[in-house]
């Protein structure tokens, strides 16, 4: 090989047309991309990642620029989602691939021999795609991606719906490939990933925010990340005021601290941040700063400020007239579809005003035990009590209390901000004065009156959020179910929706919050991890993480590690 | 080297067609809704048409008035039994008879007036009062023609019976050739064949086009090196075959079960099958190239597929007395031709004249399809 693989991008503009003369999916990138490494594509939903992977595969053209690929003979490409024929089993599918590929003769066998090795797939070759894990799955498809081993590989989100054990063998196969001298580029929206690659091109509404070494990206943050430790109330109020406080560029929680991102200029003092009588066994420490950090700093510094600013001080939630039973108690619940044990035995409590996560792959039964505890489903066994009321004697008692976002938001796209509100009011039953009051309280707090016209369906998915949230707030419920609320969303973002989160709890609503994704994880009080319908460990984060950090590990463990211990510890039992 | 390099080109694009072939053959036999669509949905609406609905009229409902009863009359009425078309019902007065028809209990009334006897004796002929239900033309048109028969054979009856009178000096002798009982099974169920293969034909190839869009799989085989045109044939031949096993067993179930004559032959039937095949395979192809989305691609076929060829392809409904620009348009929907060929195949035998024409316009509409499909699926993806 004379040279490795290079892809060069020069100018790339791409628009696409639509209502208000079109969005802009990439404004003139250029970047070059080198082989021997992964580079990540990093961005959040809708940042411009999948259009310009397909202008690299050649499958859209870019309306501005062009792409020089030298030295690749031949270019896989991995789709997002699982591009592969779920009612064909494993091996029809390698050899459709392997047909499609003109990969024949004597070489057919032995290479798809080495692909199912290489993917662990070979006990599965009669299973249709449709029946694998998401993890097993995405490994089909790179496999078919790789079926003539590639000078250059592109990777749409190969992590998306993959368990964190099977996320980390795929990384593991790529790099490999890497390591051989292909040029890959593996687009996410995970920062964890981001900071493992070796070059990272970082994608924000069609720009290009960064291209370069992770590590260089949080350079410019080096002595400007601190841990605040003080007594919980006083972080609050620090994390309260960073919106409209001078010199913090970011305060988000983590664990028993205040992750502190601060502008250029001398290091901050204790004094700065904390009202006198606040101070009293305060401390603040300089940490290393992360990719998150860098990104964060970064669009702050591009992004126009938060439309509103956050509540000084929550109101006061209006449910608490059983202030006796737990918000949502659950007692050896179990749930059966036919023989298959969706949720077997679980058992948790949740206080009020906590923030309380299921955290799982998925298929872990994390969606089934919502399902039940939003009435939705009935429990095959043991009980589920939401405010003291059981669900199978009173279910439209206790769905009075229940507030649900769902993952997709759950709104109508055709109708506008306003008469979403309206409708969902009405859904929840109120009416007359009283809706009018709530819709206009929401809409004040979350600062939609000015977005009232506006199509839902146009609004960014930030402002998607808010919505979607303020609607599941109308009829005031004590519980608010989350289904993985802030997957793919940029970290401004998140940060926004979370400080909200946070201010409810406070305010003394119990929020549910059911994710596989570990970022999101980091916000919840107390996580229940499952596996396969059981619960395998339950407490804080940091609980957690300390008590199953994998031994021998130096850098702090991060909650995937705990998580991947506890299922890999599973697997021993069961062995 | 041991093939030259445009052989062994060709030989990696027929591997590649045969892949994409074989995935579409397990894909059919592996969902059941392509099965469904293909066999269960046609023999369905083959049993409607060829069981519920008929176009004929037995049994009509008629309200018989005989004002003053007479031997002429009793004959006549006799004849009104034993036609096989009325299940009448008798009065001496118009009123009740009346009332029936209002409550729609009867489709028509037949009156012979209190002077009937007599008028029959008399130079000049008889007449009788016959009252219909407009409310459904069909029916009613088919109740005047009827009753129009009767009467007709009750007079050549008297005339041969030697009662003189009002023996017509010239008369009409009705025929009717290629089905002479007039069984409406014998044209609906050839033309239901049209029907059939423009679901099976196009409804599919649309639905199984636009769910590797649906899917995101489309994105994966155009990464790939096939081509487009591989990527089309390997989705058309498949369906093509699948199109053609329902034609057959449709075809054996119309003649078997349904007893419609066959008189034409087998090989043009299944040529001109095939020309419209491809005439629908190349319309749903169309649709979900340019729907790409299933559901989609699911209602306009059924808009611009099955409901044209349903109404103005005369199958049902006669083409020669709609406005001209209805009868133009009918001239842009393949199953017009299909089902000229398909009357004539099963009900008259091989005649040229309509096949050949209309087999010319098939083909001419295929190659226009299939190549207009082609040419608007692009390789990207936009």
């Amino acid at each position: 090989m004379a040279g490795g693989a290079t892809i060069e991008l020069v100018g790339l503009t791409k628009r696409f047309s639509g209502a208000r003369g079109g969005v802009a999916a990439l404004r003139s990138v250029s970047a070059r991309i080198e082989p021997g490494r992964i580079t990540g594509l990093v961005g959040s939903d809708g940042a411009g990642k999948t259009t310009l992977m397909r202008v690299i595969a050649g499958l859209m053209a870019a309306d501005e620029g062009e792409v020089r690929v030298e030295n690749a003979a031949e270019v896989g490409y991995m789709p997002q989602s699982f591009a592969t024929y779920e009612d064909l089993t494993v091996a029809d599918n390698l050899a459709l691939y392997a047909d499609l590929e003109g990969v024949a003769g004597a070489a057919r066998r032995a290479r798809l021999d080495e692909l199912l090795a290489f993917t662990g797939l070979g006990p599965f070759q009669a299973r249709l795609a449709g029946r694998l894990s998401g993890g097993m799955r995405q490994k089909l498809a790179l496999a078919c991606a790789l079926m003539r081993p590639p000078d250059a590989l592109l990777l749409d989100e190969p992590s998306v719906g993959v368990d964190p054990l099977s996320r980390r063998e795929l990384w593991e196969i790529v790099s490999g490939l890497a390591a051989k001298g292909a040029l890959v580029l593996w687009s996410t929206a995970y920062l964890d990933e981001a900071e493992r690659c070796a070059a990272v091109l970082v994608l924000h509404q069609g720009r290009l925010v960064y291209a370069g070494p992770p590590g260089s990206f949080t350079g410019p943050l080096a002595g400007r990340t601190f841990a605040l430790y003080a007594p919980a109330a006083s972080l609050r109020a620090v994390q309260r005021r960073a919106g409209v406080q001078p010199g913090i560029v970011d305060a988000v929680r983590r664990e028993r601290a205040l992750r502190l991102v601060v502008a250029e200029g001398p290091a901050p003092k204790l004094a700065d941040l904390l009202a006198e009588d606040e101070r009293a066994g305060a401390a603040l420490e300089p940490v290393r700063p992360t990719f998150e950090d860098a990104l964060v700093a970064a669009l702050r510094s591009t992004a126009e400020p938060s439309p509103t600013p956050l509540l000084a001080a929550p109101a006061p939630i209006a449910d608490l007239d059983r202030p006796t039973a737990r918000p949502v108690e659950v007692a050896n619940l179990t749930r059966r579809f036919d023989s298959f044990v969706a949720v077997d035995s679980v058992s948790f409590a949740v206080e009020r005003g906590e923030i309380f996560g299921l955290l799982g792959p998925n298929g872990a039964g994390k969606s089934t035990i919502f399902k039940v505890l939003c009435g939705l489903l009935p429990p095959s066994g043991g009980t589920a009590l939401i405010a003291g009321i059981d669900l199978s004697r009173a279910r439209a008692a206790a769905r009075e209390r229940i507030g649900y976002m769902s993952q997709r938001f759950s709104l109508y796209g055709e109708l506008s901000v306003g008469q979403n509100l309206a409708f969902f009011a009405g859904v929840y039953g109120l009416s007359g004065r009283r809706k009018r009051e709530r819709i206009a309280a929401v809409s004040a707090e979350f600062g939609l009156r000015a977005l009232e016209d506006e199509r839902a369906g146009a609004l960014p998915l930030g402002h998607r959020q808010r919505l979607a949230l303020a609607a599941a707030l109308l009829h005031e419920p004590a519980i608010l179910f989350l289904d993985e609320p802030t997957s793919g969303v940029d970290p401004v973002t998140r940060r926004e929706f979370w400080l909200r989160i946070n201010a409810l709890a406070e305010a003394g609503v119990t929020v549910m919050v059911s994710t596989h994704f570990l970022e999101e994880a980091e916000y919840c009080d107390r996580l229940a991890i499952l596996y396969e319908g059981r619960l395998i460990a339950l407490g804080s984060a940091a609980d957690l993480k300390r008590a199953h950090a994998p031994p021998g590990t130096t850098a702090p463990p991060g909650i995937e590690d705990a998580f991947i211990a506890l299922i890999r510890a599973q697997a021993r039992a069961a062995a | 080297m041991t093939a030259p390099p445009a052989r062994e080109a060709r030989l990696a694009g027929l591997r590649r067609l045969r892949g994409l072939m074989r995935k579409e053959a397990v894909q059919i036999v592996r969902d059941p809704s392509s099965i469904i669509i293909a066999f269960v949905l046609p023999a369905l609406l083959l049993f409607l048409f060829g069981f519920a609905v008929t176009l004929d009229a037995r049994n009509l409902g008629v309200a018989v008035v005989v004002e003053s009863p007479t031997e002429e009359t009793a004959s006549f009425t006799a004849f009104f039994q034993g036609s096989g078309y009325f299940a009448p019902r008798f009065y001496t007065e118009r009123k009740p008879a009346e009332a029936a028809l209002l409550r729609g209990e009867v489709q028509g009334v037949v009156v012979l007036a209190q002077a009937f006897p007599e008028a029959l004796a008399r130079e000049g002929g008889a007449a009788i009062q016959v009252i219909a239900d407009g409310t459904d033309a069909n029916t009613g048109n088919l109740f005047l023609g009827y009753v129009n028969n009767v009467w007709r054979d009750w007079l050549a009856y008297r005339a041969l019976a030697g009662a003189g009178g009002a023996a017509e000096p010239v008369r009409a002798e009705p025929r009717i050739w290629f089905n002479p009982e007039v069984e409406s099974h014998h044209f609906l169920v050839p033309g239901l064949l049209a029907i059939i293969m423009t679901i099976t034909g196009a409804l599919l190839t649309a639905l199984l086009v636009a769910r590797e869009y649906d899917r995101g799989t489309i994105e994966g085989l155009l990464a790939t090196r096939a081509r487009i045109g591989e990527i089309l044939i390997g989705k058309l031949v498949p369906t093509f075959l699948l199109g053609m096993g329902g034609v057959a067993v449709n075809t054996a179930m119309a003649v078997w079960l349904f007893g419609v004559p066959f008189r034409g032959s087998f090989w043009v039937l299944a040529g001109a099958s095939a020309l419209f095949m491809a005439a629908a395979l190349g319309m749903g192809l169309l649709i979900s190239t340019l729907a790409k989305n299933q559901f989609v691609a699911g209602q306009v076929t059924i808009m611009v597929g099955f409901m044209p060829a349903f109404l103005l392809s005369d199958f049902v409904f006669n083409l020669a007395g709609t406005p001209g620009w209805v009868q133009a348009i009918s001239y842009a929907i393949a199953a017009r031709y299909f089902i000229a060929i398909l009357k004539t195949v099963f009900l008259a035998g091989d005649v040229w004249a309509v096949i050949l024409p209309n087999s010319l316009a098939l083909f001419a509409m295929a190659a226009v399809l299939l190549a207009l499909a082609r040419a608007l699926t692009r390789r990207r993806l936009e």
